[in-house]
Formats: C-alpha cells, sequence, structure tokens
C-alpha cells in the first residue's frame, strides 16, 4: 500500500512537469488522465492470461523476428515470471531449439488495443553486448496490411553496450528499419541499468511525445516522417528481451547471462 | 565561500557534541576532535594544482636498473598546452639512456590535510600525447606510507588528441582521508627507448554516475589451491576490480588489498590480514575468499595444510666459503630463474615460504634448469655443489643433476640433445631412484670434478632430470 502511495506521488510529479511542457506553444500537447489499462504484476507466477500472451519461437517466418535476432522466445517460467510485484523476462544462454538463447516476448495483441493515449512502463534495465530490450507498439491492422504499413511506435529500445541511452523511434511506410524516426536520449550522470526508470509516450492526433521520468525529450509529428503517417488507429504493446540482432550485434565473451529486463508496471491512459 | 561556511558549521556542530560527551564523562577535549572532517576538494589540476600544498610532487628512486630513477624535471607545467584553460600539466618522458633517469614516475601527495574522497566514484582527466603511446601506469592513493589504497589503471593507450580516461574508484566510502592524489610511472619500452611527451588536463575526482557492475577477483580470479605446511605464509594476489564503464566497455584496475574484506573458511588453519597475508597455523584444509564493497570476488586460494613441516637439515659450511644461490643461510648471488619453462618441459615451479624458510617445490618433473647465465658463477676455488631434496612423489626414475659451465665464449652451447657442446663442460651425477624416500630430505654433494675439474669459472646452469614431486633448498657451491 505503502508503495502504491509513492508511485502515486511520483506519478502526480510527472503530470505537472507535462502540464507545464503544455505551455510550450511549438508543441501540441494533450493530457491523458484517466486509466483505462494497467499491469502493476503484483502477483507472482506468469503474466496474466487475460492481459497478455506470449509470442514463442523465432518469429513468423524463423528469421529472428525479422532482425536476426538470436534467442528463442518461450513461455517457461525460466525466461517469464512475475515475482517480487514485477515482470522478468531473462535472457539465458542456453541450447534450445537450435538457438544458442532463450529469452521471453509478451503482448497485448487481440487482448488490448487503443487509438491515442499515454502508454508507460517502469522498467529496470539488463546490461552488456548484444541484449536488446524493448518496451513498443505495433498497429493492430499488422495482418490485414503488414509491416511496416500497421505503423511501429518504439517507447523505448535500449542496447546493453550502450548502458546510459535508450531511443525512441517511429517506423511506417517509406520510414522504417534502418530510416526509422528516432531520437536518443542520454541518461545525465546515470545508466539505466542501475535502478528503474519511466518510458512512456503522449499520442494524440498527429503527434506522438516521447517521454523518460520527467524529460519530455522528443516529439513526433507528420512533418518529422518521410512518408505517411499510420498513427491513427488502435495499437497493442509488446515487451521483450532480445538477443543480438542488427540492431546492435551479438554478444561477445563478456557479456554476462543471464540477464533479466525487470518490469514495474505497463499503464495505458486515455 | 559557502562551502567553507558549511565545514566550519560542521566543525562546529561535532566541537559541540564532542563537548558535550566529554562533559559527561570528564575528559579533555583531544585535538583530532577539530579534524573530524577533511575537504572534499575534487580538483587536482585545473590551470594549476589545485590545493595541492607546495611540496608535492615526489619521483620514485632508483633501483638496480636504473640508479637514478625517475628523471626529476620529467613532470612540468605547460603553459601553452591546454584541453580547457591556458595549460596543462607536461611529462618529458626522457629517452632510456639519459644518465638524469630512464623512465617518468611520480606521486602527487597533497602537501596539507588529507581529502574526503567518498563522494566520488572516479579519477578523471583529459591526456594526450606527442605520439602514440602506451602509459605503464596511472592511478592514485599512493602516498608512499603506508599506500594503503593505491588502484591502478595499467597499459594506458594516449593517441595525440586529447581523450578523457576515467579510472574508477573501488569503494570510496574507504576513502575518508586520502593523500595520494595522483601517480603515473611511463618508460620507453614501447617507443624503442626514444622519449616522448604527454599531457594532462583538468585532474580530478569526479561522481561520473556511469560506472557499475564491479566484478572484483583475487588470485587472477581463478580458483587456486596450494599445498603446504604449518608455518607457512603466502599473500593474495593479483587483486583486481573490473567495471562496466559508459561506453559499454569494461574498465578494469589494480587494487590494494586494503579495499578488500578476507575471509578464512577455517581459521584454525589459516589466517588472513587485511594486507590479505595468509599465515597458516594447523593442518587440514582452509579456504581463503574477498569481497570488495559488499560483491563476492572471483577466485580464491585454498590451502591445504599438511601439517609441521621438517625443514632442511642447517647448512654448517661457513659463509666464507660458499656460493649459494638458493639458501636461508646463506646470501644467495643472483639466478636468472629457477625454471626457465624451456619447450617440451612440463616442470612447474613455485616458492614456498616456512617459517621464513624459503623453499623451491617443483612439481610434475621431467627437466628443469636454473641459470645463472646472465652473472655467471666463479666456482674455481669451489670443490663441491651441495643441495638438500625433499621427494615429495615416488620416483621410477633415477634423478639426474647436471652442473654446466659456459665456457670463454660466453654462451650456453646445447646441441639437439641440450648436451653441452662447442666450449661448454658438463657433469652429470645421478642419484639412483632407490636412495629417495618420499618425504625425507636427502642431501646430495657432487664434487666439481671430472669435465669441468679445469673450468668451472663460467657455471652458467643446474639441470634436474628425473620424474618427481620434490622440494629444495640449500642449493650452493662450496669449498671444505
Amino acid at each position: 500500500m505503502m508503495v502504491k502511495n509513492i508511485k502515486l506521488v511520483a506519478f502526480s510529479l510527472i503530470s505537472i512537469t507535462l502540464v507545464n511542457c503544455s505551455k510550450d506553444k511549438s508543441q501540441t500537447v494533450v493530457n491523458f488522465k484517466n486509466l483505462v489499462w494497467q499491469d502493476e504484476f503484483s502477483v507472482d507466477g506468469l503474466p496474466d492470461s487475460n492481459l497478455w500472451k506470449y509470442d514463442i519461437g523465432t518469429g513468423p517466418n524463423s528469421d529472428g523476428w525479422g532482425n536476426n535476432e538470436l534467442e528463442y522466445y518461450t513461455n517457461r517460467s525460466e525466461n517469464v515470471k512475475i515475482e517480487d510485484g514485477n515482470l522478468h523476462l531473462i535472457a539465458r544462454k542456453e541450447a534450445y531449439l537450435g538457438k544458442q538463447y532463450t529469452s521471453g516476448r509478451i503482448t497485448t495483441k487481440t487482448l488490448f488495443s487503443q487509438s491515442y493515449g499515454r502508454y508507460e512502463a517502469r522498467i529496470k534495465m539488463p546490461w552488456g553486448k548484444g541484449i536488446w530490450p524493448a518496451f513498443w507498439l505495433l498497429g493492430d491492422n499488422i495482418n490485414t496490411v503488414s509491416w511496416p504499413q500497421c505503423g511501429e511506435i518504439d517507447i523505448m529500445e535500449y542496447r546493453g553496450q550502450d548502458p546510459t541511452r535508450i531511443v525512441g523511434s517511429v517506423h511506417g511506410p517509406g520510414y522504417s528499419g534502418g530510416s526509422a524516426i528516432s531520437k536518443y536520449y542520454t541518461l545525465p550522470f546515470n545508466r539505466f541499468d542501475n535502478d528503474f526508470h519511466v518510458f512512456g509516450i503522449e499520442w494524440g492526433e498527429n503527434y506522438i511525445n516521447y517521454y523518460v521520468d520527467d524529460v519530455l525529450y522528443n516529439q513526433i509529428t507528420p512533418a518529422d516522417v518521410s512518408g505517411p503517417w499510420v498513427f491513427d488507429h488502435p495499437f497493442y504493446i509488446i515487451l521483450n528481451l532480445a538477443v543480438g540482432g542488427n540492431f546492435l550485434g551479438s554478444p561477445n565473451g563478456q557479456t554476462t547471462f543471464p540477464q533479466e529486463m525487470v518490469v514495474d508496471y505497463v499503464r495505458v491512459y486515455q | 565561500m559557502k562551502k567553507r561556511n558549511f565545514n566550519l558549521l560542521k566543525k562546529s556542530l561535532i566541537l559541540i557534541l564532542v563537548l558535550i560527551s566529554n562533559i559527561s564523562c570528564e575528559r579533555n577535549l583531544s585535538d583530532d576532535a577539530t579534524l573530524a572532517t577533511y575537504p572534499n576538494t575534487a580538483e587536482i589540476f585545473t590551470d594549476i594544482p589545485v590545493d595541492m600544498g607546495s611540496n608535492f610532487y615526489f619521483p620514485y628512486g632508483g633501483d638496480a636498473n636504473n640508479p637514478a630513477g625517475s628523471k626529476f624535471t620529467a613532470w612540468s607545467v605547460d603553459t601553452h598546452v591546454g584541453y580547457k584553460g591556458s595549460s596543462s600539466m607536461r611529462f618529458d618522458v626522457p629517452n632510456a639512456n639519459d644518465p638524469e633517469g630512464n623512465y617518468a614516475g611520480a606521486i602527487f601527495r597533497v602537501d596539507g590535510a588529507a581529502r574526503n574522497l567518498t563522494g566520488y566514484d572516479a579519477l578523471t582527466f583529459w591526456a594526450k600525447a606527442s605520439q602514440g603511446v602506451i602509459i605503464n601506469e596511472f592511478g592514485f592513493g599512493e602516498d608512499f606510507y603506508p599506500n594503503k589504497y593505491i588502484t591502478t589503471m595499467k597499459n594506458v593507450s594516449l593517441g595525440t588528441t586529447w581523450t578523457k580516461y576515467i579510472i574508477p574508484i573501488p569503494d570510496a566510502s574507504k576513502l575518508l582521508k586520502e593523500k595520494g592524489m595522483f601517480r603515473y610511472a611511463a618508460g620507453t619500452q614501447g617507443t624503442n627507448s626514444l622519449g616522448y611527451t604527454f599531457w594532462i588536463d583538468e585532474l580530478r575526482f569526479e561522481k561520473v554516475g556511469t560506472i557499475a557492475h564491479a566484478s572484483p577477483s583475487i588470485m587472477g580470479g581463478v580458483n587456486v589451491s596450494q599445498q603446504t605446511y604449518i608455518g607457512s605464509s603466502t599473500s593474495i594476489s593479483e587483486l583486481t576490480d573490473t567495471f562496466n564503464m559508459a561506453t559499454g566497455l569494461y574498465q578494469t584496475v589494480s587494487v590494494a588489498p586494503s579495499y578488500f574484506t578476507f575471509t578464512s573458511s577455517d581459521p584454525t588453519i589459516a589466517t588472513v590480514n587485511e594486507l590479505g597475508v595468509v599465515s597458516v597455523i594447523g593442518s587440514g584444509t582452509s579456504v581463503i575468499t574477498a569481497t570488495l564493497g559488499g560483491v563476492q570476488a572471483m577466485g580464491s586460494l585454498t590451502i591445504n595444510s599438511l601439517g609441521v613441516f621438517t625443514a632442511a637439515p642447517t647448512p654448517l659450511n661457513p659463509a666464507s666459503k660458499v656460493i649459494s644461490l638458493f639458501s636461508d643461510s646463506y646470501t644467495n648471488v643472483p639466478v636468472d630463474f629457477f625454471n626457465g619453462y624451456w619447450g617440451g618441459q612440463s616442470t612447474l615451479t613455485s616458492q614456498l615460504n616456512i617459517n621464513g624458510n624459503n623453499i623451491q617445490s617443483y612439481t610434475a618433473l621431467n627437466y628443469v634448469g636454473i641459470q645463472t647465465d646472465t652473472q655467471p658463477i666463479n666456482a674455481t676455488s669451489m670443490q663441491f655443489l651441495h643441495l638438500d631434496l625433499l621427494p615429495r612423489s615416488v620416483a621410477s626414475m633415477n634423478f639426474i643433476i647436471k652442473i654446466r659451465d659456459k665456457g670463454a665464449n660466453g654462451v650456453i652451447n646445447s646441441d639437439n640433445n641440450g648436451n653441452a657442446t662447442v666450449d661448454d663442460k658438463e657433469i652429470s651425477y645421478t642419484i639412483p631412484s632407490g636412495q629417495l624416500a618420499v618425504g625425507t630430505w636427502k642431501s646430495v654433494d657432487i664434487p666439481l670434478t671430472g669435465n669441468i675439474t679445469n673450468q668451472k669459472n663460467n657455471l652458467a646452469l643446474i639441470v634436474f632430470i628425473g620424474n618427481n614431486n620434490f622440494y629444495l633448498d640449500n642449493l650452493y657451491y662450496y669449498k671444505n
């Protein structure tokens, strides 16, 4: 109970900051305050099947989820579990069904999706070369229009070999993969694997604002993307911890395993 | 100004507290009471040395290889070069043949109050060099006594443009009053003996905030075990701490033992002090482990104590008639090595110290050489080679000892079988395997006769051939 109160306090600080941001005339800001979906990960065990489902394996095309990732995602508690009030996505170095690493990836696909709103999660990062956690959204029309036409909003991506920076991006037709519209945020005098930090977006019509803790560090609007704006339909949530891949290269001998992406909560507001 | 006031306030608060507590026990106020806080000044050099006092630069002294020591004038303030501001510290590393000193190295010890560094996590500076060069050592924590918290970053690569360097502090909570602000050692091993210059600017302690995942280690991070006896002592060595830096790369520093907390799993068998010195006091097995800043160090030393050790018989030959290579009863002449680790060789060597008595331990013998090539021994007036062997395993082979004189050409000349050739002379002495009993010292006196009767003025090599594990002590030439 105590903990929750503290979180509420932290929360209102963020709100205040965002209200302040709305005074900036160069940005269009709407404050989303109505909590519509959340998981506080407060019950030990497996993720709530009403809220999450697993992505298992190496991707629909068996190509490391389109990124040459090295892990095999499982639904085992060795890779995905809730413990001490947090979700743990755990990357392990182990031979498993033809891969040398296992890890976890959960999504709200078909269970929850929403257009616009504020999405945020409080996460403590893993570390080491080749470790790639992400908190991101995909357009729920992916099965009909495919990627990148469905749109992708990466609220947070992080490279374990670059422990002071995260990157927030959007992908769409004409600006996907290596051409995504991105901005990095560097934590001053600290690093993301030392403690929990809040990663979020405020997404409205014609803008997506990116923030870390109480710092609003980017706004992406239709003017910033080199293609059609594909962010006016519902998106669903993905949390995953990848190992290796085109984005950051493979682990090396100094990368220690297991590595854990620890998520305190995920909350969505309207 | 604000800081000063704060310190004053702190001091007076402490004074008040001390006064109160002293009133109750009616003791006089100690002078130390006013020194309860030390300044936390971060800067060592910005454009000038900062709060270092006047007498803070202490070059390293000489040794056998370099009687002059560090060149005294190696360090200066360069008012024409600076990373930030107008000046920097300049280090002119001399040529290897400079009579005033063949390298540059010194400590910067604050001349005045020690500093409280507990609020920082690194020593940082910007540096560049006149050419790309590897600097042997940069660090802090050396004050020439007791050097308790030395931390060193070794083999630092300097380029020709200004670059920031970060030396992590292994455990800042230890640095309550530190005077050793900076140290360096730079030679010309990698520059073909030719001197060069490097510059350091903005040298300061910092709270970087991005140094994480400390991984300390002892004994090189390996689990080492040692068979030994009551009365022996050994040191925990290869102490390091490795950190993950903001760049994602790892930085290892060499760390003084006082940063660690050492533990013996059985203090009735082995004790370990805060300097990592292990003393064996009982028989049995004890494992020495360590933590640094609460983190368990990788590596350990397992002591297998076999109990009471029977030392070799004490030599009775008068020192005036002895040339000793290895004995605690005599002053020993320089020996190149007690094991040359030649190709094809399986023999391993370590040195034990039991009750102050040093012993060479050889294991997995096939052959091994003890060399005095650099300073050959003139044994013209000597009659015997003495040695004491303690076999520790049953041998099927005889034990052979060869003594080699390298002749007038000054070179050890060996044929394909390792035997003396050209102008070398050699004798071979055999101890039949039946004469070697496990656990019993065997004293041998080998006459310097035969092939070397008239050529023993350049003795350069003693070779052992066999298949024992054994201890060696009291290896010396003598005459009656």
